[in-house]
This record gives C-alpha cells, sequence and structure tokens, in this order.
C-alpha cells in the first residue's frame, strides 16, 4: 500500500462515465498496472500461470472481489471507525472472497480443486485491500466499482499474458490445446517456463516492453 | 461519536453478525451442489481404477450399470443393510482394524451379471503431512491389481503429491498382494528410476518423497490386513458375494 491518504476523485457530481470515471478503468490496464507499475499481488501471479485456464478463473475471482469489496467498503466509508478501518476492510474482502469459493466448490469442482488455495489467498492479495484503502475510503461508490472492476481487469490482463507464454512454451499448449501438434511440429516443454522463475522472466519482460511503450519512469 | 469504544464494538458486532449470517446462509444453499460434487469424485475414482473414463461420460450412470456396493466387516462377513456410501473411511480409520466397518465395490462382468471382474477396496491413512487415500482394484482372482487410484489432502506438489497422478500409479498395474497363501501387499521403494517389473510385490519409488511413499505403503499394509478374510473367502468363490 503505496499511498496511506486515500486519493480523493470527484469533487462535485458528475455522471458515472464521465472521461475522469473512464481513467479509473484505463489507467490500471496500462499505466498504473497492479501488477507491472504498482507491483501488488506478484505472489498469486507467479503461482497461478502455468496455464491460461487456472490463469482466466483466478482473474474472473479477482475481478468480483475487488469491484464488490470496493463497492461495499465505498458504500460504508462514512460510518467505518477509522481505528478499527482495516480490520473491517478485512471482513468484507473474507466475505466475498469465501463466497466466491464455496461457488466455484458447487459449481466448477475441478477447478475448485486447483485454485481454493490461490482464492483463499485473494483475501491477502495487496490489490484489493490496497485499493481499498488509497480509493473506496475516499471515493462515492461509482467511481469506486470503476476503481475496483479496473484494477481486477489489469491484473487479469497480466496474468493472461503470463499464462499464455508460459502454457506456450512450457506445455507446447494454449487453454490445454496442443497448438505445436497440431501445427505439425514437435516440441519438447521448456521446463523452466512452469517453475515460478518461468514466471519473474515473463513479468519482467512485461514490464520492459510496457515501459519502453508509454514512456514510464519511476519518480522518486 | 464515530471514535467513541461504544459505537466501535458495536460496529465490528454488526459487521461480523452480517457477515456470518451471509456466509451460512451460502453455505447452506450450495451444500447439496457440493456434495453432489464430492459424491461424484468417489464414483469418478472407482470407476477409474478399472475403466477408462472419457472426458463426458455419464458418471452416475456407469456407475449404477457396473457397480454393486455393499460392506464388510473384518471377519469378511457381509453386514447386510448397510450402504457403502454411508461409511466415511475417514472415521473408520480411527478405529482398531477389527473393528472398522469395511466398504467394497463389486465390478460386475457385462455378460455375465452373476460374475464378478473386479472388486474396489478403498484405503485410508496418513502420507507426510496429512491425509491420504485411494482406492485398489483387484481382478477376479482378489490377488492381481488392476489399478489405483490415490489421493491426497496435502503432500509436496511435485513430490509426494505425485501419488495422485497416472504415471505413479500406473506402477501398480499388475502386481499381486499374495505371495502364495501370505499377504505381502506391494511396497514402494526408494529411490527411483530401478526396474522392478519382475518383482510382484515392488513398484519403482518417487525420488525426494520417500515419506509419503512409507505412507502409501503403511496404508497398503493396513487396509489390506482389514481386508484379508474378506480377500481369501472370495478367492476360490467367483461369484457374486454381495
Amino acid at each position: 500500500m503505496s499511498t496511506a491518504v486515500a486519493e480523493v476523485v470527484e469533487k462535485k457530481s458528475e455522471p458515472l462515465f464521465s472521461k475522469k470515471n473512464k481513467k479509473l478503468i484505463t489507467n490500471p490496464l496500462d499505466i498504473d498496472n497492479p501488477i507491472t507499475v504498482q507491483v501488488l499481488g506478484i505472489c498469486s501471479a507467479l503461482a497461478v500461470t502455468t496455464q491460461m485456464k487456472p490463469a482466466l478463473v483466478m482473474s474472473i475471482a479477482l475481478l468480483v472481489v475487488t469491484t464488490s469489496s470496493n463497492g461495499i467498503i465505498s458504500l460504508l466509508r462514512n460510518t467505518i471507525p477509522s481505528r478499527i478501518r482495516i480490520i473491517v476492510q478485512l471482513a468484507i474482502v473474507s466475505l466475498w472472497v469465501i463466497l466466491v469459493d464455496q461457488v466455484l466448490k458447487a459449481y466448477s469442482y475441478e477447478l475448485w480443486k486447483q485454485l481454493s488455495v490461490y482464492v483463499g489467498l485473494i483475501i491477502t492479495n495487496c490489490i484489493v485491500m490496497g485499493r481499498l484503502e488509497a480509493f473506496a475510503m475516499g471515493n462515492k461508490p461509482g467511481p469506486s466499482l470503476l476503481d475496483g472492476f479496473g484494477n481486477g481487469l489489469g491484473y487479469g490482463l497480466i496474468l493472461l499474458i503470463v499464462a499464455f507464454f508460459r502454457e506456450l512454451f512450457g506445455g507446447g499448449a494454449i487453454f490445454g490445446f496442443k497448438v505445436f501438434d497440431a501445427m505439425g511440429i514437435h516440441y519438447t516443454g521448456n521446463g523452466i517456463m512452469l517453475l515460478p522463475a518461468g514466471a519473474c522472466f515473463i513479468v519482467g519482460i512485461v514490464i520492459w516492453v510496457q515501459r519502453s511503450l508509454n514512456g514510464y519512469r519511476e519518480t522518486h | 461519536m464515530r471514535q467513541s469504544n461504544l459505537y466501535i464494538i458495536l460496529y465490528a458486532a454488526a459487521i461480523t453478525v452480517v457477515c456470518g449470517g451471509l456466509l451460512a446462509f451460502a453455505s447452506q444453499s450450495l451444500k447439496p451442489l457440493q456434495d453432489a460434487n464430492v459424491e461424484l469424485e468417489r464414483k469418478h475414482n472407482i470407476l477409474a481404477t478399472v475403466m477408462e473414463i472419457k472426458k463426458g461420460d455419464d458418471i452416475n450412470a456407469l456407475y449404477a450399470a457396473n457397480v454393486k456396493e455393499g460392506v464388510v466387516d473384518f471377519g469378511g462377513s457381509v453386514k447386510e443393510g448397510m450402504k457403502a456410501a454411508d461409511i466415511d473411511v475417514s472415521k473408520e480409520y480411527k478405529k482398531k482394524p477389527e473393528e472398522r466397518l469395511l466398504p467394497i465395490y463389486e465390478f460386475k462382468d457385462p455378460s455375465d451379471p452373476s460374475k464378478v471382474n473386479n472388486v474396489v477396496l478403498p484405503v485410508y491413512g496418513f502420507g507426510l503431512w496429512k491425509d491420504i487415500s485411494g482406492f485398489i482394484a483387484l481382478k477376479s482372482d482378489m490377488n492381481t491389481i488392476q489399478g489405483v487410484s490415490l489421493a491426497h489432502l496435502g503432500e509436496t506438489p511435485g513430490l509426494g503429491a505425485r501419488i495422485s497422478s497416472e504415471e505413479i500409479q500406473d506402477r501398480y498395474k499388475g502386481k499381486s498382494i499374495f505371495d502364495a497363501d501370505v499377504l505381502a501387499s506391494v511396497t514402494m521403494q526408494k529411490g527411483e528410476g530401478n526396474d522392478y517389473s519382475n518383482d510382484p510385490h515392488k513398484v519403482d519409488g518417487m525420488s525426494g518423497a520417500t515419506l509419503t511413499a512409507k505412507g502409501v505403503n503403511n496404508m497398503f499394509v493396513d487396509y489390506l490386513t482389514c481386508y484379508k478374510n474378506y480377500l481369501k473367502k472370495n478367492q476360490q468363490n467367483l461369484s457374486l458375494s454381495l
């Protein structure tokens, strides 16, 4: 959590999809990406990206959790006593995480078996708590929902990019479909892509490409 | 007002009650679906020890057509009126071997339903970190292993967790559990990459997971001892016992 005090975005009432509010969704995809710029949520980005399918489910789960937690916390922001605000945020996040976990267990059992450990870890994912502290505590529900949605998308985008390359080069497949075999090329999977180290390399390359495209520089 | 202790305590209590209530509601309303999933997986694991299951196969229909469930005791006699699905193996495992209730699953011969082709025995034990479980399918001689399926709750990924992979489970195929009349079980050895194809009671080990292998070996001996009387009784008599 880099920002301690919530940044207040809107002063007077304005339409939900105003130019400024649209930025709340588009910024996290690029110049304010939670993984590559804010460097939050790295551990799950390494853990679930060996294949596309778990990465996609994890992204959707996080999207649901960030959006809904941001919305709820923003609704409650004027009632939450500041001395116990972190624990209240934690309770709301846990509520959503457990709901997602239970729904997955009921409707997608195979994925639940693979992902249940990581879904539980969303509770400690810095993106969720970071957005609550930095945004939802100081803004209206509308923009907060957008902010949560945008950050969830930004996270999911990077997850899917990383998973794409890891599954392609590590297992020669995309979403379990053997691409190289289908093209008639014999491909032996590159083992390092399946290790967490492989994800570090790819996240690094993504950051490099992204920063050379948008000219982002760290400010000190 | 928002900083007073009373407000904080009431606020915390209210949040807890609301969140707790929502979770309890979700858990109760989703439970039937979740239980159905667990049940489906159990059936899948039993079927998978004997036959190949393709994606999209109707597990419930296959199970109903092929499997006859039953419960036996340590002496090998059938407990009438008990359902295998009602027996919680993880609880039975904590009892003394002589007192355990043992579920068995018999696979009927498709051409002659009075004959048993395979019998599947659930097993339960302790790995390196947490409980492990599985099913052993025997051929009609009640000795040769048709296939096994192993599951675990928390073995080390990449090491002990490999017991749930087909690669490891295939090593048990064709091994025998009896040496003449003595229960010899099948023991996973230390070290990997050795050829045990000539030894009916040994399988190749898992490098880096000797302790999980030990857990599997103990589980096999423990539970096969329980099933021994049942197996002996049916070794000569290949017709349906349930």
